[in-house]
């Protein structure tokens, strides 16, 4: 384009989506010194950020990669010192609690299935045990006094818990730029280009020149990862999320598909849907939802729903990040994943400083490498 | 505060409920919130955030700041309901209670 030139800026990192992961990598890369460009899509991007349902969850997470488990946790665990930082860097309260969460269930089938999947979770090899108990309906209502007569039982894990997610994104741009990060909207990119001296990353608006760049564009690293040599196939997967009007507190727990947020609201969510490419509500889904929920908390019934929306997940084949530098343009990079609240501490704690120091290192790296989808499916 | 307009002089003032058990008159028509309004209700709630006083606002139902309890039913939006005589309507105090039941029957 013929104004593309006059635009050119320079950064020494580029990092092409600026939801909640690409945010939390800018402001760990930010907090290390470097100087740091943030290219946001705008508001036509799908945004799996605002589909996020808030909690910071380690339980039923890593069958089948016990290194992700294992990341999951050490997330976790960041999180109360991660949350002490961005607030007293910011002045921003994020709300962060870790109370342990809940998963009910309605039948004892539900239970006994859930029952059998951690115990596959936990008999894995390399799994790291932690703790959780499954509980009856009347040890479940010992600690959840308000669930309805027809919750069978729960599973409980002390080390589940959620934080008000709009207030971690703002005070992670807020942080980010704090530390001299900059951040530009309306950056929808088109072109990756290696340069003499990294990448040249262009699009409609002009054109940025980056030493590094990572691609952190959720549902778009699909189309981006080729054009530096990785391979980030990932999928929408639509879930809904309603929002009871405020109410005075009764649920004290996150529970993994219902929770009371700090403010008062009750966010009620966790519907899958496969192939669905586009936003939108699906009227007979969103009862569904609604009825289970009352299920669980009948004094849900009460309340009105005021906002429903769908948001689109960022799925890999088999459900786990993508975290890889290019082997063949060193200093590309990719990260995804679909649990962008929970992975935002050890996101801006351990991997920005991996990336910053040029190197993911294998040891905790290497399974989540793009890589494992070239290698055929066993039988 | 509120005047109703010269040309809406068909004001009738037949609907009579009550604000915080105090007898105020409307005409049929009236939105509750418009009702408030003209009777000089000037906050009909307060936030549960802050706990700030807070007056209809927007009147298209949009904003919800004009939330009142109507007959026993918390966090009415006032702006999209009809007054009706004998309607009892009390502030909206901070957060809505739900009963732990479920509704009432």
């Amino acid at each position: 384009m013929a104004h593309a030139s006059a635009t050119t800026t320079e950064t020494d990192i580029a990092i092409i989506g600026a939801g909640v992961v690409g945010t939390a990598l800018g402001y760990g890369l930010a907090r290390s010194g470097r100087s740091v460009l943030l290219l946001d899509e705008g508001d036509v991007a799908l945004r799996a950020s605002r589909g996020n349902f808030a909690l910071v969850w380690v339980q039923g997470k890593g069958l089948g990669l016990p290194a992700y488990a294992r990341w999951t946790r050490r997330s976790a665990d960041l999180w109360p010192d991660f949350a002490t930082l961005l607030e007293s860097e910011t002045g921003i309260g994020i709300h962060h609690s870790r109370p342990g969460g809940f998963s009910l269930c309605l039948s004892d089938g539900e239970l006994q299935a859930q029952k059998d999947e951690m115990a596959r979770l936990h008999n894995q090899l390399g799994h790291e045990d932690y703790p959780y108990e499954f509980l009856d309906h009347e040890a479940t209502r010992g600690r959840l006094p308000d669930i309805g007569p027809d919750v069978a039982g729960s599973i409980f894990c002390p080390l589940d818990g959620h934080v008000n997610s709009l207030k971690l994104f703002r005070a992670l741009h807020a942080g980010f730029q704090n530390h001299g990060g900059r951040y530009e909207p309306d950056r929808t990119v088109a072109t990756i280009l290696p340069a003499a001296d990294g990448f040249c990353i262009a699009g409609h608006w002009g054109e940025v020149r980056a030493r590094n760049v990572i691609l952190a564009a959720g549902l778009g690293n699909a189309r981006l990862a080729p054009m530096v040599g990785l391979h980030a196939p990932v999928t929408p997967n639509r879930g809904h999320i309603m929002v009871t009007e405020k109410t005075t507190p009764f649920l004290h727990h996150p529970v993994v598909n219902v929770r009371q947020t700090d403010e008062g609201g009750v966010m009620i969510g966790d519907s899958h849907e496969d192939g669905a490419s586009q936003t939108g509500v699906r009227r007979p889904l969103a009862s569904s939802i609604a009825a289970r929920a009352i299920s669980l908390f009948p004094r849900l019934a009460d309340l009105n729903i005021v906002r429903i929306w769908s948001a689109l997940r960022v799925m890999s084949p088999d459900g786990f990040p993508v975290y890889q530098q290019s082997q063949t343009m060193p200093g590309a990079f990719v990260a995804c994943c679909h649990s962008g609240i929970t992975l935002a501490a050890v996101h801006a704690l351990t991997l920005a400083p991996a990336i910053a120091a040029g190197v993911l290192p294998d040891e905790t790296f290497a399974p989540f490498s793009g890589r494992r989808f070239h290698v055929p499916a066993a039988a | 505060m509120f005047q109703r307009l010269p040309e809406t002089t068909s004001h009738r003032a037949d609907i009579n409920f009550t604000f915080e058990g105090r007898p105020l008159a409307a005409s049929q028509g009236d939105s509750l919130a418009c009702a408030l309004l003209a009777a000089g209700v000037v906050a009909c709630r307060t936030t549960p955030a802050t706990g700030a006083a807070r007056a209809p606002y927007c009147l298209m139902g949009v904003c919800f700041e004009c939330l009142v309890t109507i007959d026993g039913i918390a966090n009415r939006q006032a702006c999209m309901v009809e007054v009706t005589d004998g309607m009892q309507v009390t502030r909206q105090t901070g957060k809505r209670e739900a009963s732990p039941s479920g509704p009432r029957a």
